[in-house]
């Protein structure tokens, strides 16, 4: 099933649910003519959009709002904070090409903050699946929720079958003793060939598909300590704000002490160009995970 | 209108506007911008909107939203003669042990959504016409703006989706006092020829006194024929009722002593002239 028969089935469904882009039609597509009138395209107001989308949950209905993630997040940032937060009404973003996947658009297009900002909202769920296979599998949790939302959308094809989603419940895809990469989203598939590389290479390593940023498991991150040795992070997202950022924040919070590595764009934008150049470039290909946990394994052995 | 009609609102908005004016002392408010607004809002709540505070979940009830935030006194104020807040509460104004500040909150039963940041709701007020529109339902929605507000380009980014969607059931109405915040409009980000940008933006247009009633119940009569979204510029004077404060750049934000609040409740009344020696406040 893909992303937008999954949404289709819900809205031809369920008629609370309206269907909203800001001109921003690659994943729905065919819905228009299916949906009618709860297909609502503002044009290019990412900030018309989000404040209809509240005006549109007051009076009962559940938005599903879709744009660029660059532009999703922060142009129109003040009307998701202020209009849907402040109030907390259930309208769900879908952001498409986050992260990596913004790939030759350039740093306008590159949303690597949108992790930290949209958990930044009160009352704001952030999730991110690994691939299309998890993310038709999250989303009708995340959709079931009364709260706002935010999806980085991601309609990669991995091989990779994942578990059924529990809301707010990260994925253990494996345990290890040597180390535990923690990851979300786009970099899943390439940290789980990493792994089982490092695996091959003798290392006993661990995996956990995050899931849910906010809110986030802390029992997955209190069970992995003492169980494993070290942590690493691995994001398509600046350093600050993301999922190395919550790791620490919980770690410091819990008195939980353990290595963390982190493997994030440390502020810096990508430079932009085809996807698997830009992740081959900056660092994030199967070959250079290897090297920087091996390396990290060996400094702390 | 008959003229018992029109003796009965100006009698309303001045109760109002006696409510409003104790607000400006002890914290202070956003006293000019509240007194510009009161004639509409008497107007719209007491000739126009079918809305009961009492009755929210009422189907057919119309929406007001109130995006020039800063002037939540005069909502307030209206509130208290609909008998929608019990008058005491005022005296609560700043206090944290209740919800009335400077700015909407949604606890206070009748106000629709929060404001305060200004060129928010128009597309708030978007999504709920569009809603109405959606189970083909003829509730109306009334967006008031500040004519400072139009500097925020979201406002005009709002006027073309509710001209792309049609929606005849969505009513701009903008509290033109010619003043924002600290400075006229006209000399700092000059908005005329204003009635020729909405026109050009495709909003049904019009342009009235905003404290004579029957300008409004004549315009706002004729509004429901209507296709597409209206406009209504409605020219105000910044702290109507009070002369000593009028259409001054310098009386946005008011904070005065309780003297000065009694004189100026004289001044209301057109006893005497009052003598305001309070410091003028820069609040931005």
């Amino acid at each position: 099933m893909t992303y937008e028969q999954l949404l289709q089935e819900k809205a031809v469904n369920d008629k609370r649910y309206v269907v909203m882009t800001a001109e921003n039609r690659a994943l729905v597509r065919n819905l228009p003519g299916i949906l009618q009138d709860r297909f609502i395209d503002t044009g290019i107001t990412e900030q018309t959009m989000m404040g209809a989308a509240a005006g549109l949950a007051l009076r009962g209905r559940k938005p599903i709002v879709h744009a660029l993630a660059a532009f999703l997040t922060m142009r129109a940032f003040e009307f998701t904070r202020t209009s849907i937060g402040i109030p907390n009404l259930p309208v769900k973003m879908s952001s498409f090409i986050p992260g990596f996947l913004s790939d030759g658009n350039g740093p306008t297009h590159q949303a690597i903050e949108d992790v930290a900002i949209m958990r930044g909202i009160p009352g704001m769920e952030v999730f991110a699946p690994a691939d299309e296979d998890d993310l038709v599998k999250m989303l009708p949790a995340i959709w079931e929720t009364e709260n706002p939302s935010y999806v980085r959308i991601n309609t990669t094809a991995n091989q990779y079958k994942h578990s059924i989603y529990e809301l707010g419940k990260a994925e253990i895809v494996a345990e290890g003793k040597d180390v535990t990469i923690l990851t979300y989203g786009f970099m899943f598939e390439n940290s789980y060939q990493a792994m089982l590389s490092l695996q091959e290479a003798g290392y006993d390593v661990g995996l956990v598909n995050v899931r849910s940023l906010k809110p986030f498991d802390v029992d997955m991150l209190k069970a992995l300590i003492g169980k494993t040795q070290l942590l690493v992070t691995i994001e398509d997202h600046f350093l600050t704000g993301g999922l190395f950022s919550i790791v620490a924040e919980n770690l410091v919070v819990n008195h939980w002490s353990i290595p963390v590595k982190a493997m994030a764009l440390d502020a810096r934008w990508f430079r932009p160009a085809r996807l698997q150049e830009v992740v081959e470039f900056e660092g994030f290909d199967v070959p250079n995970l290897v090297t920087s946990i091996s390396k990290f394994i060996q400094e702390n052995q | 209108m008959n003229i018992e009609k029109r003796i009965e609102l100006e009698n309303f908005a001045l109760r109002v506007r006696e409510r409003i004016v104790p607000l400006a002392s002890e914290g202070g408010c956003f006293l000019g911008a509240s007194l510009s607004a009161v004639d509409i809002l008497t107007y719209l709540y007491t000739s126009f909107l079918k809305i009961d505070a009492q009755h929210l979940d009422d189907e057919n009830r119309d929406y007001l939203f109130l995006s020039k935030g800063h002037d939540v006194p005069a909502l307030y104020g209206v509130f208290v003669e609909l008998g929608w807040l019990a008058p005491e509460r005022l005296k609560n104004h700043l206090s944290v042990h209740d919800h009335i500040y400077w700015h909407p909150n949604r606890h206070i039963p009748g106000v629709e959504f929060h404001a305060g940041s200004l060129g928010q709701l128009p597309a708030v007020a978007i999504g709920v016409a569009l809603e109405i529109c959606l189970r083909k339902e003829n509730n109306r929605v009334v967006c008031i703006l500040g004519d400072g507000e139009l500097n925020e380009g979201s406002c005009w980014e709002a006027f073309l989706v509710a001209h792309a969607k049609q929606l005849s059931n969505l009513i701009f109405v903008v509290d033109r006092n010619q003043f924002q915040a600290n400075m006229a409009t006209e000399e700092l980000i000059p908005l005329e020829p204003l009635q020729d940008k909405c026109k050009a933006f495709g909003l049904h247009t019009y342009r009235i006194n905003g404290h004579d009633f029957e300008q409004m119940e004549e315009i706002f009569s004729q509004l429901e024929s209507n296709q597409g979204p209206s406009i209504l510029i409605c020219d105000t004077v910044r702290g109507k009722g009070l002369p000593s404060i009028e259409a001054r750049a310098d009386r946005w934000f008011c904070n005065f002593n309780s003297q000065e609040i009694v004189d100026l409740l004289d001044e209301l009344h057109q006893i005497k002239q009052a003598d305001i020696t309070s410091q003028t406040i820069v609040a931005r």
